[in-house]
């Protein structure tokens, strides 16, 4: 009886623990990030990051500006008064920025993940012959799980950045560039170069790290599609793949999708492969502003753009530069915003889940 | 009237008492069915479909042979059944005959010929997904799609490419009506296949196998998972649709085979023991083993 309770309190105590740091990380992270954005309004969600000036006026009260205002402000009284004045980077303006990096990150590795991590899951699953060398792939995979993120990050930078074999469409080739076309009809070029700092890049990077999870997760899904449906398709004459296509993947499909937005969550979050391979600290214009050209240069263009990602944005705020309270808020800010987008998308698999498991069963 | 007196009084009533037991024939020869001598007269002594010669087969690359020197016809426009032990290949013979073997990577053919109607099915010519649509299958788990019942009946069209909405939509009523489901599903084709029973879902999967009007079905147990009523029903429609099709059922449950089958085969232990007209197997068996199956002393 009192050996039984001992058990009870260890164990009930560990859980706990564990549910209190999980709610001291909400409701720390609510209340510092909640009131900026019901300060900043919108503009925290639709401005790039700026530098915050911070004087005192004639009047000795502390006033704060972004550096853009600040300019104007300077130009429009020239006999202001300016005492104290000191300087905090990315501490004004909002995260639009950070916002669209992460989020066009996301949506190119999820591309690169989905299509070669289902394929990849429908090959091992439903035609590879069991045996050593598939055992021996399944061994790779889940290795592959346990490498650490920063390796993934120099990997991308050597084959994604560095790597000179990886074609673009330009306007202007670069010097480095192993080998050029001219595109027919334009005046632009296929150009070898190498995708540099850019979305690409990162995208790529990002897909490799997360490949493992969508692959084990695809083949679980498919896993769960019982053999009667295959064997009822190809009893019907189906060839392998139609079996595949209208009796396999239509079930596994809630699975394949719920495991995806979960690796959503994992890569928005991910730091460590998008610095070198995609990410800047500090970069003023959106992708789009900058991208030249049309059509697929402009996509070209437009894909290997350097950007600013929230995960690293928040890296730069909190540990790159020095510490004061005007630059709390833009911190606090930005971690809450990160909190709801994963809450958001974590709610969203659960949902998704829950749906169809009440839709599908057999 | 030389019947199995190890029946019991129940199957008794429920076997065909005007079906006279034939004269022993050699295995091989296929005979008139007690089932078609009653009403179907006029018709000639059916021709084999199915010629299986000396076969032997092998999950695990010819190692060891799940099935040996199985030689049997099976005839057209008749039930045959498969009866034998557990593990005793009924299921494999059965999955040889419409090539669904081949989906294990390790198995394989080891000796002998499969004919359908005088083609070899293991011919290099052969495409196994032409033969799957000629020979359908039901499979012991009803296994509908999470499909509505429309989409259930109508996948092998689909899937072989037809279109047109007016045509799926006879060939799922001719399939429906041909497995006695269409009065009642008829008011709910939309709704899911799922919401039905498990004996009308059983009906579903025949009714999808015959939707592509295939020459032969295999059934492997339909009704092992089923209630009797369900059963009997089934058991029904089975005695239809020989009318059209050729039909081999596997069936641990004899009253089932004598009451639906004309030809009755027995397994052990990966080889065919004793084969002839179902009367004959449990009325007179002339192998010692079968006699043992039947009467319940093994098995
Ligand atoms: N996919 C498979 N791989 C390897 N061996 C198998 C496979 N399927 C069946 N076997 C083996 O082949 C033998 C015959 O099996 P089969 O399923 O044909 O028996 P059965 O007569 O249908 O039995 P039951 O009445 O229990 O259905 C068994 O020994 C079984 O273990
Ligand atoms: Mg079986």
């Amino acid at each position: 009886m009192w050996r039984d309770l001992t058990g009870y309190a260890i164990f009930a105590f560990c859980t706990y623990f564990v549910l209190l740091c999980a709610f001291y990380i909400f409701f720390d992270i609510t209340a510092k990030g909640l009131p900026v954005l019901m300060d900043k309004g919108t503009d925290f969600l639709t401005k790039s990051p700026e530098t915050l000036v911070v004087f005192k006026d004639e009047a000795d009260e502390i006033v704060q500006m972004p550096m853009s205002e600040y300019s104007v402000f300077r130009k429009d009284n020239p006999a202001a008064v300016i005492r104290d004045e000191h300087t905090h980077s990315y501490s004004a303006g909002g995260i639009m920025g950070p916002l669209v990096g992460t989020a066009l990150l996301v949506i190119v590795c999820m591309l690169v993940a989905l299509t070669t991590g289902v394929a990849t899951a429908i090959f091992l699953n439903e035609y590879a012959r069991k045996g050593r060398f598939l055992n021996l792939v399944r061994l790779a995979i889940m290795n592959l799980a346990g490498v650490p993120s920063i390796v993934f990050g120099l990997f991308g930078l050597g084959v994604f950045c560095l790597w000179p074999w990886l074609p673009v469409l330009t306007y202007e080739p670069s010097e480095s560039a192993v080998l050029v076309f001219a595109v027919p009809f334009t005046d632009g070029w296929l150009s070898f170069q190498g995708w540099g700092t850019s979305i690409l890049a990162g995208g790529f990077t990002l897909a490799i790290m997360v490949l493992p999870v969508i692959i084990t997760a695809c083949e679980e899904a498919l896993k769960a599609v019982p053999m009667g449906f295959r064997e009822a398709a190809m009893a019907l004459g189906a060839t392998k793949w139609q079996a595949i296509r209208t009796a396999v993947l239509p079930y596994a499909k809630p699975g394949i999708m719920t495991a995806s937005i979960l690796g959503v969550t994992r890569v928005a979050g991910e730091t460590a492969p998008i610095m070198f391979t995609a990410a800047l600290a500090h970069k003023g214009a959106l992708p789009w502003q900058e991208a030249k050209g049309s059509g697929l240069f402009w996509l070209s263009d437009f894909l290997t753009q350097s950007v600013q990602a929230l995960p690293y944005h928040i890296y730069t705020v909190s540990a790159r530069i020095p510490q004061s309270e005007y630059t709390e808020p833009m911190q606090s800010g930005s971690v809450f915003v990160f909190m709801l987008l994963v809450m958001i998308f974590a709610g969203l698999s659960i949902y998704l889940r829950g749906r169809y498991r009440k839709n599908l069963k057999w | 009237m030389s019947f199995v007196p190890q029946l019991n009084e129940r199957s008794m009533n429920e076997i065909n008492f005007d079906a006279t037991p034939e004269p022993a024939l050699p295995a091989e020869i296929p005979v008139m069915s007690p089932a078609k001598s009653r009403g179907t007269e006029g018709k000639e002594a059916a021709k084999s479909l199915i010629e299986i010669e000396d076969l032997g087969f092998s999950y695990d690359l010819g190692q060891t042979e799940t099935l040996r020197n199985i030689t049997l016809s099976i005839p057209k426009g008749q039930v045959t059944s498969f009866i034998g032990p557990s593990g005793c290949g009924k299921s494999t013979l059965l999955r040889c005959l419409n090539r669904m073997n081949d989906l294990i990577d390790t198995a394989k053919v080891t000796r002998g010929k499969i004919k359908i109607m005088g083609q070899d099915i293991h011919a290099a010519d052969v495409d196994p997904i032409e033969l799957r649509k000629r020979v359908g299958m039901v499979f012991q788990k009803y296994n509908p799609f999470p499909k509505s019942i429309f989409e259930n009946a109508a996948y092998g069209m689909r899937i072989q490419g037809v279109k047109s909405q007016k045509v799926l939509a006879e060939a799922v009523e001719r399939a429906l009506k041909q497995s006695a489901l269409w009065d009642e599903v008829k008011d709910r084709l939309n709704s899911s296949a799922l919401g039905l029973s498990g004996g009308q879902q059983q009906r579903l999967c025949i009714a999808r196998a015959i939707a592509v009007q295939p020459e032969i079905i295999l059934m492997d147990e339909p009704c092992s998972a089923l209630d009797p009523i369900a059963t009997a029903r089934i058991e029904e429609l089975i005695t239809d649709l020989k009318e059209n099709y050729t039909i081999v059922i596997v069936t641990h449950n004899m009253q089932q085979a004598t009451r639906v089958s004309a030809r009755t085969a027995f397994f052990y232990l990966g080889e065919l023991i004793e084969v002839g007209p179902t009367t004959k197997i449990f009325g007179n068996p002339s192998k010692k083993q079968t006699e043992d199956y039947v009467s319940g002393r093994f098995g």
